[in-house]
């Protein structure tokens, strides 16, 4: 059934149809419609969930983290500084390796004050261990909340779906709601193997030792490190799990395929153009009239930035000319994060393409399309001018 | 509420093991013993940083027998909350969802996951264990320090604040029962959490846990440092059920008789002696008013 909907109500029916067990939220700008929604799925019997008006957002990831713990599937939302106060949960989260999964409606971050959107609120919360997935649009918000439930419990990993907020959570676009029928069959039922359970007790989450430490029948229990060290490799192997799951999500209803990286025009491309989120799609306008005037540019977005999809991206990139990102978001007193990352990935690859970093639409800042043809026009008409530093774009100092 | 069981008549099934890592002389591992018996089996804890942290044991050895989540320091309240949400997401009603914590936990860092909880009228039982400063950390004030009272960041005056009464925070929420206990009184304490375990709808039980560390007084004199608490009329038994007020156990006892003076309860304690007369005099006023409307 195709809908005319918000990303934030493309969202919401995601988490309806992978049929949430408890939810958990706190009202932010501009993830607010997406809860408000949910709490009108239950109240309406909808969606059978507890729906759990929490006081904090840092209570909202309690909540999720407990009920996953005792076994159901959980969800929850923010945005901006809600994720950022509930950033202790979020490591807590994936140290315990619950599957829980949260929408962040992208904004920026304070201070001073702004409700519009940049990247800086998940980009900052990179290194936590959760998966980050980035959608678009709407289709790709709905099929991503799908997907997210079916990885983080395979996995056993937590997994955040980013969208870019106002751009996304509030303008409305057609996608296709998919069948109750269709989810439930590529979805199953959260059935973990340890949970609370009186029958069967256990300690979750005892401090650990650095060193390993045997149980009371002599067996070697990991210590802090190896359970860390479990983590990381647990989320390296999820790039492969998710091309698989995104797979299986292509043959149940036909769309998918572009799990890690989404590229267009970039086969024959001696240029590409990389970012995260809607802005790849504004910037597919811009690689149409570089097409027209014979420069050779394609649009690569990055969809799973954590774990890092490194070698899809070598192989996207590695031979290209040149590679331009720009960024909503800067580890600041350096470098755009993304762009970084793609530089790292890059250096043990023998033909390296050039690589510049722009900064823009912090706080919101329009972004015009001609910004965008400028930037890509100079990075590719005089590559050797560049410095390793980011660009600003639409400054007006 | 009139105590219904002694030490003849409790159950003799443990829930925690024998050789923890508590301090010896530790006011909490009494009232953890007694109350998991209270609780019995059915029973899902959930436990933020604290003393019981280190109770119940490093990975992979625990010391408790019940199902334990552990969870941020301020987050307690909602952590419970999700653990019964999930109970009745996965139709497992019949289980107590039992948080304890510290007193820096509960009143401090944790209120407001802790008021959230009692707001919304979740279906918990919330036991808050005060020792009266952060032990855990090593004896650090609390708002639940008394003042006067010596600790690590309050060194050399003591604190100059007096203690938040948190029952009495809890309580505004008009919560269906909120009652305190004393680590001297186990089996007061014991009546009150089964009691607990009956009704539904938040229930905050309050239990006084003298500490020999952090107090400075020799581990064989917890029960009696307690029972001075409340002897002296410093540390009350009450219960408020659907907002009626009453004393309960050796409170109940001491309306119309003569208490200790306050000061013999502080002259059992190191940390207590930094406090001059003037304090002294004004604690002993603040009890014999308090207990002038009892």
């Amino acid at each position: 059934m195709h809908i005319i909907e918000s990303g934030n109500v493309a969202a919401a029916t995601g988490v309806k149809l992978s049929r949430a067990q408890v939810i958990a939220a706190y009202p932010i700008t501009p993830q607010t419609p997406l809860t408000e929604k949910l709490s009108e799925f239950v109240e309406s019997g909808e969606l059978a969930a507890e729906y759990i008006p929490v006081e904090s957002e840092h209570s909202a990831m309690a909540v999720c983290i407990a009920a996953s713990t005792a076994g159901a599937r959980a969800f929850t939302a923010t945005s901006a500084n809600g994720l950022l106060y509930m950033s202790e949960q979020l490591h807590w989260a994936v140290g315990a390796r619950l599957p829980i999964v949260m929408c962040v409606a992208n904004r920026g971050i304070g201070a001073p004050w702004t409700v519009w959107n940049d990247q800086q609120d998940t980009i900052s919360q990179r290194d936590v261990g959760w998966i980050q997935i980035y959608a678009n649009d709407h289709q790709q918000i709905i099929d991503a909340v799908i997907k997210a439930f079916r990885l983080a419990q395979t996995v056993s990993i937590p997994v955040m779906v980013c969208y870019d907020g106002y751009l996304l959570s509030h303008t409305y676009m057609p996608f296709e709601e998919p069948a109750q029928s269709s989810v439930d069959s590529f979805l199953p039922t959260f059935a973990p193997t340890h949970f609370l359970d009186p029958e069967n007790p256990g300690n979750f989450n005892t401090v650990t030792l650095p060193d390993v430490r045997p149980d009371v029948e002599g067996v070697i229990a990991p210590g802090y490190i190896e359970i860390r060290h479990t983590l990381h490799q647990d989320l390296r192997a999820a790039l492969d799990t998710f091309v698989e799951i995104d797979r299986e999500f292509k043959k149940e209803f036909g769309r998918g395929g572009n799990p890690l990286i989404e590229e267009y025009r970039c086969e024959d491309a001696d240029f590409v153009a990389v970012c995260i989120g809607s802005l790849s799609y504004q910037l597919r306008d811009v690689v149409d009239g570089m097409r027209e005037n014979d420069v050779k540019i394609g649009v690569m977005g990055v969809q799973m930035y954590r774990p890092f999809p490194d070698e899809a991206i070598v192989r996207a990139l590695a031979g290209k000319k040149g590679v331009i990102v720009f960024e909503k978001a800067l580890s600041y007193g350096n470098q755009g994060a993304l762009y970084a990352d793609i530089k790292s990935a890059l250096y043990k690859s023998a033909e390296r393409p050039f690589i510049h970093n722009y900064i823009l639409g912090l706080g919101g800042r329009e972004i015009k399309t001609q910004h965008l043809l400028d930037a890509l026009t100079a990075s590719c008409t005089s590559p050797d001018t560049f410095e390793d530093a980011p660009r600003w774009i639409g400054l007006k100092l | 509420m009139e105590n219904q069981t002694s030490i003849l008549n409790l159950t003799e099934e443990e829930f925690v093991h024998p050789g923890n890592r508590a301090c010896s002389g530790c006011g909490l591992s009494i009232v953890y013993r007694t109350g998991l018996k209270a609780l019995g089996k059915n029973t899902i804890l959930v436990v933020p940083p604290s003393c019981l942290t280190v109770l119940q044991g490093l990975y992979p050895v625990a010391s408790t027998k019940l199902p334990c989540v552990n969870v941020t320091f301020a987050s307690t309240g909602a952590a419970a909350t999700g653990v019964r949400a999930a109970m009745r997401a996965l139709k497992k009603a019949d289980v107590n969802v039992v948080a304890w914590a510290g007193d820096g936990g509960t009143g401090d860092i944790g209120i407001q996951a802790l008021s959230g909880a009692c707001e919304r009228g979740e279906d918990i039982i919330y036991i808050c264990y005060d020792n009266e400063a952060y032990m855990n950390t090593g004896v650090q004030r609390s708002g639940t320090t008394p003042q006067g009272v010596l600790t690590t960041t309050t060194p050399i005056k003591g604190k100059l604040q007096e203690k938040k009464d948190v029952p009495a925070i809890i309580a505004a929420h008009g919560i269906g029962y909120v009652a305190t206990a004393s680590a001297a009184y186990p089996l007061d304490f014991y009546d009150k959490v089964k009691k607990a375990t009956t009704l539904s709808g938040p229930r905050y039980i309050h239990v006084h846990t003298p500490c020999p560390p952090g107090w400075s007084f020799d581990t064989r004199y917890t029960i009696k440092v307690g029972k001075l608490a409340v002897q002296s009329g410093l540390f009350d038994l009450y219960e408020i059920e659907n907002g009626e007020f009453r004393l309960t156990g050796a409170s109940k006892n001491l309306v119309g008789k003569a208490r200790i003076p306050v000061t013999e309860y502080f002259q059992t304690q190191g940390r207590f002696k930094s406090l001059d007369q003037e304090i002294i005099q004004k604690v002993q006023e603040q009890v014999d008013a308090k207990w002038a409307r009892y």
